[in-house]
């Protein structure tokens, strides 16, 4: 059998890598895609713990489940406004998006 | 099961249906009728802050995922009360040509932000929590990218979307933590089983980060005020008050459950996230010429004086934390208000462009200046009352040192909200703002700031009331 510890550290660099992603990142939609892999990362969380540590209840499926389904809302919203500004700029690249900055 | 139960979410049900009906009327009603959308849609939303007046009794719903007490009830009718003004304000940006066709959609996404933060205030676990704040900030997003074919309205709504989903996620991270170290979800069962581990704190850092972002405390403000200012003004209000507020009371609300077995920490956490907070967007506010970009800065300084009840955690601490953003509201709203129609009619948001107001526009001038001493804390306004108390309560747990800097800080806020009023009272200016008249509704909305911010201080019993229901550590 695999330890939960293997996972874990899977879901550990997913994280981090999203966090590097969001940063680091000059594209909207890569930018989209590493906050992606952050909310994908919490869900195989929840799923481990529950399955390992707490075999009897079911509190961290359900999460996954419900974090799986409102982070492709969070996603759907996202891309509609991306689509937007791509429709008024022709562009998607973080760089054109300062406008405000003073 | 039983149904019984879910007469706990009237107040819940009723916005549903408030929301149901605006949805039927905005697609049915075509024609002369619908010149009626906005006075139904205020009528509506009256009829429903008025019948949840008295605060509902304690209960619970779903196995105790849902919860409702009477402070909450208090929280959720100041909330109706903010969205019922910023309806008023609204009706001029919406009834331009470029939103008209739209303006259903203002209200109905507005309305679902509410019942989300209904949700978040009211949940007894970190699901129904984290639903509730989802509902609340991805229509949200929706609404601060509403004038779709102005590019900083898009781009507002990007940074918006981006960094909300982002600060979820990274307090998700946080609840996974600490559903690993507790096994549980559950706001009652969850303290039992924190013992202050490396890893729970850790778990609390990420929670707090998270929440950090939606209320914009210092290190993580940097989204505020480009969003802000690309906003649609009546929307920048809604998020500079209602969505704010909400936030702050219910972080409160779970550190004072939930993480209460490691108070010491939080606590040494938010006394530096406080000092910082009101410091920086104080200087930075200072530079600001864009009004709008003004108030995102003195929106993060105010969030820093909304802590200091925080930190307190304190039952006085929860009763000064509602009584100051009851009157926040109506102070914020009222500046807002006023540049929501300035900015209509003239399309000026910049604070040269005040120069000389009072000569041109004195009523709406005074109303501005009335919010802004209140803002600022000046005595016989409500604003002074709202910071004594929660300077008091943050006192009261022997945080002195931080009192003292959070009152430097003060006097350093007077001098940038006096910049406006020495624009419109005392600059000169040879082209001002062309005098104008301002529609009956943002009148009645501004009148009731003004109301607000004279009587909520000096009429005791609204502290009173709040301070017997609510509860602290």
């Amino acid at each position: 059998m695999i330890h939960m510890e293997y996972y874990l550290v899977v879901s550990t660099i997913m994280f981090f890598a999203g966090i590097f992603g969001f940063f680091y990142r000059r594209n909207l939609l890569a930018i989209l895609i590493s906050i992606e892999l952050i909310l994908n990362s919490v869900d195989i969380n929840f799923a481990v713990f529950n399955r390992y540590l707490f075999p009897g209840q079911l509190e961290g499926f359900f999460f996954t489940l419900f974090a799986i389904g409102i982070s492709a809302a969070e996603t759907a919203v996202a891309i509609a406004i991306i689509i937007n500004i791509y429709r008024n700029i022709r562009n998607i690249q973080v760089s054109k998006l300062d406008k405000m900055k003073h | 099961m039983d149904f019984g139960n879910l007469l706990y979410l009237k107040e819940e049900i009723s916005l549903i249906l408030v929301m149901v009906l605006l949805l039927l009327f905005d697609l049915f009603c075509t024609g002369k009728i619908r010149r009626y959308f906005q006075l139904t849609a205020c009528v509506l939303m009256a009829v429903h802050t008025l019948i949840h007046l008295d605060p509902m009794p304690d209960g619970q719903a779903f196995g105790g995922m849902y919860i409702n007490s009477p402070i909450l009830s208090v929280v959720k009718t100041i909330l109706n009360v903010g969205t019922l003004i910023i309806f008023m304000q609204a009706r001029n940006w919406l009834s331009r040509e470029s939103t008209s066709i739209k303006r259903g959609e203002f209200y109905v996404l507005t309305l679902s932000t509410l019942l989300g933060m209904y949700f978040m205030i009211s949940s007894g676990n970190f699901l129904l929590f984290f639903i509730g704040l989802e509902t609340a900030s991805v229509p949200m997003a929706a609404l601060v990218a509403f004038d779709k074919y102005k590019h900083n309205s898009a781009e507002a709504g990007a940074k918006y979307i981006l960094s909300a989903v982002f600060a979820s996620g990274l307090m998700l991270y946080g609840i996974s933590l600490i559903y690993g170290t507790t096994g549980t979800l559950y706001f009652e069962d969850i303290p039992a089983g924190i013992d202050g581990c490396p890893l729970q704190i850790m778990a609390f850092v990420f929670f707090f980060a998270g929440m950090g972002f939606k209320i914009s405390l210092v290190p993580f403000h940097l989204w505020t005020a480009d969003v802000y200012e690309g906003a649609p003004t009546s929307v920048t209000s809604y998020l500079s008050v209602i969505s704010k507020g909400s936030a702050v009371f219910v972080l409160m609300m779970i550190l004072v459950k939930v993480f209460a077995p490691i108070v010491e920490q939080w606590q040494m956490m938010l006394y530096g996230l406080i000092v910082l907070t009101i410091s920086i967007a104080n200087l930075f506010a200072i530079r600001q010429q864009n009004l709008k970009r003004f108030m995102a800065f003195s929106s993060i300084s105010q969030a820093g004086y909304l802590m200091l009840g925080v930190i307190a955690g304190s039952a006085q601490g929860m009763s000064a934390l509602v009584y100051y953003v009851l009157v926040y509201l109506f102070s914020n709203l009222g500046v807002f208000g006023v540049i929501s129609i300035i900015e209509q009619r003239s399309g000026k948001v910049r604070m040269e462009d005040y120069n000389g107001l009072y000569r041109t526009n004195p009523r709406l001038s005074i109303v501005m200046m009335l919010s802004l001493f209140s803002l600022a804390g000046i005595p016989p306004f409500a604003g002074f009352f709202s910071k004594f108390f929660i300077f008091m309560s943050a006192a009261g747990e022997g945080f002195y040192l931080l009192v003292l800097l959070a009152l430097v800080n003060t006097i350093l806020s007077l001098y940038y909200y006096l910049l406006i009023v020495k624009a419109m009272f005392i600059n000169s200016n040879e082209s001002p703002i062309a005098t104008f008249r301002s529609d009956n509704y943002t009148r009645v909305s501004l009148i009731a700031c003004l109301l607000g911010v004279l009587a909520l201080g000096i009429f005791s019993m609204i502290y009173d009331r709040i301070s017997l229901l609510a509860f602290g550590l």
